[in-house]
Formats: C-alpha cells, structure tokens, sequence
C-alpha cells in the first residue's frame, strides 16, 4: 500500500469508507435506480387509459345512446356507470368513483331534430388535473362529433357533397405537432427529468454526508493529513470514487430511458451521458459549497434535502419557469437539475447541439467549481469543528 | 383498604411515568436542531414556499412565433385572435419557419404558429384549410395554452364561416344550422382548472407525514446515540412500562403536530386564497387518524434506523414516489395492482385522497368512509408494530442489562 501514489492511496481509503457503510451503495446505487424502475413502470402506459366516467342519459333514444356509444370507444375513457340524475353523477365523482360524466337532458333528440339547439353537458373533477384534461379532452370531441353529425345530416338533406360537408362543418382545422415527444407521452416528460432529479439529490446528500461522516467519525484530521494537508488533494480524492458510481447509475438510467424505453433522444445518447456527468459534477460541487457553509451534519443534510426537493418544483418541468414570480425565475438558476432540464428539452427532445445552449453548460461547470471558493472555510470547519451529538 | 391504595399508587406511578417520557421527548424536539428544522421549520416555511411557487395558477400568454404565409385578411384576422386569447402572445412575426426555429433554439418562444400559402383562396372556395402549431414540449402546459387558444380561435372562426356560406336569413338560424347540438363544459371542484389547486393540497397533507417521519428518526437516533449500545430504551431509566413509553412519546409530537396541523391544512390554503369548501368539524374528524396512522408509523419505522442521519437520506427521496402513489397527478385507476397495493401501506395515500375529497370537493364523513376505516386501521395495526418493537428493545435491553450485572459480580 505505501508503494502506491499518494492519490490513489487516498481513492482506496474513500473505497473502504463506501464499503463499510451500506448507506452509501443504497444512495448512490439501489435507491436511484429503484426509483427509475418505479416511476417508468408506474407511467408504462405512457397515457392514462380507461378513466371511468359516468352517463345521465334521461333522453334514452337512438341518438343519446350512439352518443354514449362513442364516447365508451375513446382510448382514454371508459363509462362504467350510469346515474338517473345529475346529483348522483355528482356524488359519485365526489366520492372519488368516477372522474366526469356526461349529461343529455330529457328532449335532446326531439328539439335537434326541430332545430331547437338542445344543450349538452359534461362535467370533469379538474382536482386530479391529468386525469380531468384527458376526460375533458374525449367529452368536447364527442360534443362536436354529435353536434357536427346532426349538421352534416342537414347539409346532406340539402345536397351537398361528402367533402363540401367536412369543409363547411370545419373550414379551418389546427393540426398540432408536439415536437420531440409527438404521442404526449406522459411518462417521457414526468421520468426523464424525476428520475435524474432524484439522482442528483442523493449526490448533494452523499456529498455531505461524506463530509460530514468525517467529522462525526472524527477521523477529518488524519484525512487532511493523509493528504498532506491538501484540501483540493483530499477533496478531489474523496469525491472522485463517488462521481464515478453515480455516473455508472446514471449511465443506467439513460441507457434505460433511450435504447430500452426507446424515448425521443434526437442528440444521441452520447450528448445526454455527457450532460449527466455534469450535472453530477455540478451537484457534488454545490454539496461540498452546502457542508461549507453549515458544517453541521444534520443541518447540512437538511440544506441538501430542501434545496432537492425544491429543485423538481423550480426545474420548471409541470409548471413552466416562465409563470412563475421573478424572484423565483432568478432563483431557479440556482438549481443544477433547471440546467439539466433545459439542456435534456435542447438536446433529447428538440435536437439542437449543445453549443447552442452553452450558458447551461456553463452553469454546470461553475457549480463544479464551487468548492475553490469555499475550500478554506471548509478546511476550518473540518480542522475544528467537534461533532456535537 | 389496601387494594385501592395498590390501584390508586399504580395509576399514580403510571401517570408519573408517562409525564417524564413525555417531557424528555418534548425537550429532545425544542433540543435538537435537526428535529427543530423538520418538525417545526419545514411545515411552517415549505407550504408557504410552494404556494409563492404556484400561486399563478395557470400558464398565461405563453410567447409564440406567427409564420403567415398566407399574409391575407382571414389569416391577420386568425393571428389577432390568437394574440387576443389570454393562453397565447404573439411575441415575433417570422418571414419563414427557419427563422421560426432559431428563435425556439433560444428559448424567446414556445411555439409555431403556421398559417399556410393558401389559406384564404381554400377557405374561398369553401375547402377545409390547415393551420399547424409546433409546440416546445418542455412542459406539457406550453402544448395545451397553444392548443386551447387555436382551437377556441378556429371553433369561433368557422361559426363565422359557416353562418356565411349557410346564407342563413337570421342569425340564430345560423348558428343553429352550424351546431344543431350545443355543449356546456362545467368544471367541477377546481374552477380555474389551476395548478395549486390541483398540487398544493397533496403537498401539504404529504408534508405532515414526511415531516413527522424526519422528526421522529431524528428524535430517536439522538436518543439511541445518547447512550452507548445505542438502545432506543434503555432499561432501568424507566421503571417498565411499554405503553408509558409508546403513549407518551407519541403524545409529545401529537401535542406539535395539532396546531400544526390546523395551520398547514387550515391556515395556508386560506393564505393563498385555494379551494376550501369542507366543514372544519369533518376536516378535525378526518384528520385525528391521520396523525395518529402518521405517528406510529413513523415510531415503527424509527425502530429500524440506528443512526440519526440515516433517516434523512431514506425518508426525504420517498416523498415524490408516495406523492405519485397517491393517484392525484397520475390517475389512480391507471395504477398498477401491486403499486396500489403498496401505496395502501402508507398513511399518506388515504390521507391525501380524503383530505383532496373534503377539502376541494366538500364530501362529508361518510363519502370518506374508507378512507377513514383506512387511517383508522392504519394506526391500530401501527401502534401495535411499535408496542411490538419498542418490547423487543426493552427486552434486549434487560438482557443485556443483566448479563452486564452477571459479569460484574
């Protein structure tokens, strides 16, 4: 062991330390990619299908029944009960049973045939978002569907053509083209940016907690001096073993998403590994800057641990940055998972190089150098701080 | 009367008891920093933090490019309309989608609007016409405001040109020809389908449990390193007593988690002006076996942690899993069985689901029924699990206590 260098002398005693305590692998290892294999496989289905939905139909005719008829064939509905009136339709959606249901009042046939423009209505519980958009989303087609049937049969009546029928029922039609993610995918949008945002969380908890375990263990100044009473030695030592383990896990959850899963990645995978290197990087060097500035254990943790778990609210990836107050716009470069979203939305999903969006990049690497600006007063802490149970 | 002296000192002793239990636990709260930030600091500073965060409900006038090729009336008349919505801003006006594009690579738009070549001679000749949106699909709230804002715009649109082309004489009879079927959309419980009004109330009820998970393994880590076997109890301190000890260690957080449970699921969405139609009484009701479910469980799962660090880095990272487990962002009857299952473990999921019900649908009692049951059963099957191990650990305690005792004399 003493003919070894001094740095990898110092690689070897972190590799003990990891070993020694299980905490660690579970951090770094299982836990993230435990997450991955929950998050993709509880999205598999990629959209919500076969969300129960309820129908007062109080017209019973041909044509409220070829209504209902429709809406049961959407992918994303599916009526599994019928109400006599709307109150009980009501209850039901309060009691969480279904999540919307259509109404036909009594009459609806009768006065659409004596061109009375009968109404009909739908109802959707928008507490569960996802789900009341989708449900949202099938009733108003069917709505149009029906109203549009009726007009075309009236039209046809008067001798128009099949093609004159759709191009005067609907002149101008919207075609929309989501790029990068074309199916609305929900599990490529909600997994891509979780599952690495767990990962970088656990990076910025492991980071203090290996410093500050060192301290706890009171073993922070045999280290210092192992190292020859280098902080940049000692601390680049100590983290490296770990950059490399989170950036295998990491690399898992790529490989994962792009070639198993097979989510759009049009900047080939490559780009995305190197973007996660980074990110990793960045989060350590921002958990070193968090121990630095409070060298307790508990409270470092619990630094790391909030400013995670803000991360995935101020990534801006359901609710976009954009809408958000000013201060919090501002704010939100202060987390590396803002940068790895907007670099993964530059990248994976719309294509562009990574050139382009280089003050992202830059942010990263600043984050890594974090550590330079703090070395001292971690190297103080370390030196005399006595741990306090 | 010497049996109801024996009574009266055993109660007296018991009640002694439970009070220093009780009193140690709530020094060990108001002591240690790490309990401090989580039960205390968290729930009063995170609900407020969240709130800050969504508290604009709604993504409005998302940026977005016009490329009109078409460059005629109708097609000026489409884009003021969609600048007039209140989803989408016309930010740039772009000779030709190249340009278009450069200006979503750097992030000054969301979106594409495309309005084609021919758009005003084919809707003259009474053809259907094609305008595309192209859509950043960072956030899936960009796709639906430039969705909903093309599609209200070209529904009011084609009334209009359909009235035309219909020659009716009036204008009722119009609109009556053009959509013989009218349609009213009520959105039930969240009426600006906003976004706090979706996540903040899971949040805050995940919180609670979260918090008192942090707090109560901080809280026994501390007491285990306070002593040198790390014994969760140690024996002799305490005169025996298992539910002493149980009872009076949960009633020292139930004492913080009260009022603290009126301000984050009471006072904060008061604050931040969300949905709140239930009755205080049900809420008060609903909320008791919550604590108490969230309060073993988190006592049970104490018993497992040895250090007092260690419970944060297992706790925190759960909190997204069991807010996905809940079933309020992805629907729960697309849930797999064995997720379902699983999340049926954790106080959080009745929890979440039956404040979301009483909270912003106004259900009472016993539209909760089960998930009341739930919480109910929850604590019982909990506190037993916690009598269980704590037993254990006096026991072990006891052995080694004498074993020790042995070795001496």
């Amino acid at each position: 062991m003493k003919r070894l260098p001094l740095f990898a002398r110092l690689v070897l005693r972190e590799l003990k330390r990891l070993g020694r305590t299980p905490l660690y692998l579970f951090c770094m290892v299982v836990a993230p990619l435990a997450c991955c294999w929950f998050f993709s496989s509880l999205m598999s289905q990629g959209l919500p299908s076969e969300l129960p939905v309820g129908l007062v139909d109080q017209d019973a005719t041909a044509l409220s029944r070829s209504l209902a008829r429709h809406l049961d064939a959407f992918q994303s509905t599916a009526i599994v009960q019928r109400y006599p009136d709307v109150a009980s339709a009501r209850r039901a959606v309060q009691r969480g049973d279904i999540y919307g249901f259509f109404y036909i009042p009594k009459g609806t046939s009768r006065q659409a045939q004596r061109q009375e423009q009968p109404t009909v209505s739908f109802y959707m519980n928008y507490s569960y978002l996802i789900a009341g958009s989708l449900v949202y989303r099938d009733m108003r087609t069917m709505a149009e569907l029906a109203s549009g049937s009726a007009a075309g049969t009236v039209l046809s009546a008067r001798g128009a053509s099949g093609e004159q029928v759709t191009a005067l029922l609907q002149p101008i039609v919207v075609d929309t083209h989501p790029v990068g993610n074309p199916w609305l995918n929900y599990s490529v949008y909600l997994t891509n940016i979780i599952v690495p945002g767990l990962l970088l969380l656990f990076t910025m908890q492991i980071t203090v907690f290996s410093l500050g375990a060192e301290v706890k263990g009171r073993t922070a100044r045999r280290w210092l001096s192992l190292a020859r009473g280098s902080m940049a030695r000692a601390l680049t030592s100590k983290l490296l073993p770990h950059t490399l383990l989170l950036f295998v896990t990491g690399s898992a959850m790529l490989v994962y998403f792009y070639q198993v899963l097979a989510f759009p990645c049009h900047c080939g995978l490559g780009t995305m590994l190197l973007v996660m290197l980074l990110s990793i990087v960045a989060a350590q060097g921002l958990g070193v800057l968090m121990y630095a500035m409070l060298p307790t254990l508990r409270l470092g943790l619990s630094f790391a641990s909030l400013w995670g778990i803000l991360s995935f609210s101020l990534c801006g990836m359901s609710f976009p940055v954009m809408a958000m107050h000013p201060a919090l716009q501002g704010l939100s470069l202060l987390f590396p998972l803002r940068h790895y979203y907007l670099l993964y939305v530059n990248g994976a999903l719309n294509g562009y190089p990574l050139l382009g969006a280089w003050p992202y990049v830059a942010a990263l690497l600043a984050f890594a150098l974090l550590p330079v600006l703090v070395a001292r007063r971690l190297r103080r802490a370390l030196l005399t701080i006595d741990y306090q149970p | 009367m010497p049996m109801k002296r024996r009574i009266l000192n055993y109660w007296r002793r018991a009640c002694r008891d439970w009070n220093r239990v009780f009193l140690e636990e709530l020094r060990r709260i108001v002591r240690d920093e790490g309990v401090l930030v989580f039960c205390l600091l968290l729930p009063l500073a995170y609900p407020l933090l969240y709130a800050f965060i969504y508290t604009g409900e709604v993504v409005r006038d998302v940026p977005v490019a016009v490329v009109d090729a078409s460059g005629s009336a109708p097609s000026r008349e489409f884009v003021r309309r969609m600048d007039a919505t209140a989803d989408v801003l016309v930010a740039a006006r772009c000779a030709d989608m190249d340009e278009a594009q450069r200006m979503v690579r750097q992030r000054e738009v969301y979106g594409v609007v495309y309005v084609p070549e021919d758009f005003a001679r084919q809707l003259a000749r009474g053809q259907q016409t094609h305008v595309s949106i192209y859509t950043d699909m960072g956030s899936l709230l960009y796709y639906k405001a430039m969705l909903t804002a093309a599609t209200d715009v070209a529904l009011g649109m084609n009334a209009h040109i359909k009235a035309e082309h219909l020659g009716a004489t009036t204008e009722r009879q119009a609109e009556v020809a053009a959509q013989p079927i009218a349609y009213t959309a009520v959105n039930l419980f969240n009426p600006q389908t906003g976004f706090a009004a979706f996540l903040i109330p899971a949040v805050l009820v995940l919180i609670l449990q979260q918090t008192l998970l942090l707090g109560i393994g901080i809280a026994a880590g501390t007491a285990r390193e306070e002593n040198r076997l790390r014994e969760l109890a140690p024996y002799g301190r305490l005169s025996g007593g298992l539910l002493r000890i149980v009872l009076g260690k949960g009633a020292a957080f139930a004492l913080v988690y009260l009022p603290m449970s009126v301000y984050v699921l009471g006072v904060v969405p008061r604050l931040f002006s969300l949905n709140q139609v239930g009755q205080a009484s049900t809420l008060a009701l609903f909320v008791v076996p919550y604590l108490l479910a969230c309060i073993f469980f988190a006592m049970t799962v104490s018993l497992l942690l040895r250090h007092r660090e260690t419970c944060i880095l297992v706790v925190v990272f759960t909190s997204l899993p069991l807010l996905f487990l809940s079933g309020v962002s992805w629907p729960g009857s697309s849930i797999a069985p064995f997720w379902r299952t699983l999340s049926a473990l954790f106080p959080s999921t009745p929890g979440i689901n039956g404040f979301l019900k009483i909270n912003n649908m106004g259900a009472t009692l016993p539209d909760v029924a089960p998930e009341w049951h739930w919480l109910w059963g929850q604590a019982v099957v909990y506190f037993l699990t916690t009598c269980l191990g704590y037993r254990a650990s006096i026991l072990a305690s006891r052995r080694r206590h004498i074993a020790r005792h042995r070795a001496h004399s």
